[in-house]
């Protein structure tokens, strides 16, 4: 395996050379950072090269890196993960949004079509924009939903919950009337901790 | 806009119905706006979400270990195999390596939630376009598997089996019982209990030798069936060049003749040992993706058969023995402080990933299962993605409606082998 993924790292340097980030190998897959300016130029050449031929895009999903532990850089991103079915390959294709206040990144969904639900979801889910898509209409979340729930300011219990008035007879949206809490806390070890004699 | 033709006419406009959230053949909650000229569909958009449980944010605020069991709730139709993309890319991260017994045992357990994936999607497409007594068949042969599964987690459904690093226990030795009552005479519980009286893999290996009676059981109601042909011919067709534009995966892209199955392609556990053929059908229409699925489930059969004789041999672990992932034996933890220590840092603090990110997908029964998980090194994971592959299929109804009759929505989505809980997460 490894050695076809040297093979498409190779050929991702010959057909992109400096259009796209150093390709990195981790974890047995290939990542490629892509500029926000080249990203529809070079996922259009990802599929449509033969030598590259990712035919399908098997997911697309945001992610906010703002606590991410060490991390400096751009907030949102949009990751691909694409397969080609020709070569039996996968990549991801990582495409960080430039503004973390407004974040707009260039819908694929002209390229492939299976976009369209991903990126209303990253939309709905983190408040990215994807510049091109057609109808960007939220997917997940409730109608009239108010913020974006997967990002990491949000917090895991929300801001509204739901219950039914009697005197009103319908159903009403009220502030949250649980405390948010945290039954294990998140932790990051420094580097070799507890690696003395880890296996019995 | 008044044309001609239409000044003909008495006016007629496009009529919107709204199909679901509450609807028997909607497979839960999925709300369906149909836009229908007279009673072709015109156009078909989905309202998703009301099934949305933010199961990707809640494991943001679990450990890698308490996330486990949310994916089993995914997909409540074949539950375990998502637990597998998960253990899959934590596995990755980690760099641990699943002793080859766990693997086979993931490997049946998988093939097993195939066969009872299959078999509702079956027996509810059939129900829903008007065939009663086919779910009744498939009922029958689901409960054998739930059965089993039962014995090997003690819950029917949501398992909870699978662990980053193996799976929780080893096979049981023996079968819970039926016992006598008001209703059940010693004579039947006899006969009920005769495929029991050994252990797990006796009553499955049963099971897989009656298994292909049913179905051809299955294919003699329906497969030269005229009412489920008329139904299904013709319906919901798409291309092969379409379906990779869609996204779509298993039996959508098989049907549509794309030779594509990660456990050829792409093996994860031990499938590159096993023996077994990937069909395709031919016109990418209901009826060839319904064979397809009925072709699975023996093919699926054939695999559990080779991995019981496999695991009737070869006694071993079934779980890593690094105990920063897995836990260690009930009796070592009571005897050594060291093992003391990792039981309790493993059950409060959990596990810490490595920093990175793992993309690990499977050929979960209804397509491309897969689970992106990002780790900064905590306890918990930073992001968990989750994709599964109703939500692609689900996007294509739109496409695969149009043009068709208003009762060929039902088929069209018992098709894609709809399960809201896979879509909303």
């Amino acid at each position: 395996m490894s050695a076809k993924l040297d093979r498409l790292i190779r050929q991702l340097k010959e057909s992109f050379g400096e259009r796209i980030g150093e390709p990195v190998l981790a974890f047995g897959q290939v990542t490629i950072v892509v500029p926000t300016g080249n990203y529809l130029d070079v996922v259009r050449q990802l599929r449509d090269d033969p030598a590259l031929r990712f035919e399908q895009l098997m997911d697309l999903g945001g992610i906010d890196y703002s606590e991410f532990t060490g991390y400096r850089g751009k907030r949102y991103a949009a990751v691909s993960q694409l397969l080609s079915i020709t070569h039996n390959w996968r990549l991801t294709v990582k495409v960080f949004a430039e503004d973390d206040e407004f974040p707009v990144v260039a819908s694929v969904m002209d390229i492939w079509n299976s976009a369209n639900w991903y990126e209303r979801e990253a939309f709905d889910l983190f408040g990215i924009h994807f510049e091109g898509h057609v109808d960007l209409r939220r997917l997940l979340t409730d109608y009239g939903f108010v913020g974006h729930p997967y990002r990491k300011d949000f917090p895991v219990s929300g801001y509204v919950e739901m219950r039914y008035d009697p005197e009103q007879k319908r159903v009403i949206y009220q502030p949250i009337t649980i405390e948010p809490r945290e039954v294990t806390p998140r932790i990051v070890r420094e580097d070799g901790y507890g690696k003395g004699g880890g296996r019995a | 806009m008044v044309t001609e033709k239409a000044a003909a006419v008495p006016d007629v406009k496009n009529y919107t119905i709204n199909f679901g959230p509450q609807h028997p053949a909607a497979h839960g909650v999925l709300r369906l706006v149909l836009e229908l000229d007279g009673e072709v569909i015109v156009r078909a958009d989905p309202h998703i979400g009301l099934l949305h449980r933010g199961t990707e944010k809640l494991a943001e605020s679990r450990t890698w270990l308490q996330t486990l069991p949310f994916l089993d709730r995914l997909d409540y139709t074949s539950m375990i195999p998502s637990e597998h993309a998960y253990c899959l890319a934590v596995e990755r991260l980690l760099g641990v390596e699943v002793p080859i017994r766990a693997q086979y045992i993931r490997v049946m357990i998988d093939e097993m939630s195939r066969i009872l994936n299959h078999l509702l999607s079956i027996g509810t497409h059939a129900l829903d376009i008007g065939a009663m007594t086919m779910v009744l068949y498939t009922f029958r042969e689901r409960e054998d598997i739930f059965d089993v599964l039962e014995a090997l987690t003690g819950i029917r459904m949501h398992g909870a089996y699978y662990r980053p690093g193996g799976v929780y226990r080893d096979l049981p030795d023996q079968m819970p019982k039926y016992k006598e009552n008001k209703f059940k005479n010693a004579q039947t519980v006899k006969e009920l209990n005769e495929a029991r009286s050994g252990s797990l893999l006796d009553f499955l290996e049963d099971f897989t030798n009656r298994f292909p009676v049913y179905v051809s059981e299955y294919h003699t109601l329906l497969t030269d069936n005229r009412i489920w042909k008329q139904r299904t011919v013709g319906i919901g067709v798409i291309s092969p060049e379409r379906a990779l534009q869609k996204g779509f995966s298993g039996p959508m892209l098989r049907g549509s003749g794309v030779e594509w199955d990660l456990r050829k392609k792409q093996p994860y556990e031990v499938y590159d040992r096993m023996d077994f053929d990937i069909p395709v059908g031919v016109n990418g229409d209901c009826y060839d993706r319904y064979l397809v699925r009925m072709e699975e489930m023996l093919q699926a059969n054939r695999i559990i058969k080779q991995c019981i004789e496999w695991l009737r041999k070869n006694p071993g672990p079934v779980i890593t023995d690094d105990h920063k992932v897995a836990p260690p034996s009930r009796e070592k933890m009571k005897g050594s402080m060291e093992e003391l220590i990792h039981h309790f840092k493993l059950f409060s603090e959990g596990m810490h990933v490595p920093a990175g990110e793992a993309y690990a997908a499977i050929e979960h029964p209804k397509g491309e299962m897969a689970v992106w998980a990002v780790s900064d090194g905590a306890n918990k994971p930073y992001r968990m993605r989750l994709h599964t592959a109703g939500i692609p299929h689900l996007a294509g109804v739109d496409e695969l409606v149009r043009g068709h009759m208003l009762a060929d929505a039902t088929a069209v989505i018992g098709t894609i082998d709809l399960v809201l809980g896979d879509v909303d997460r």
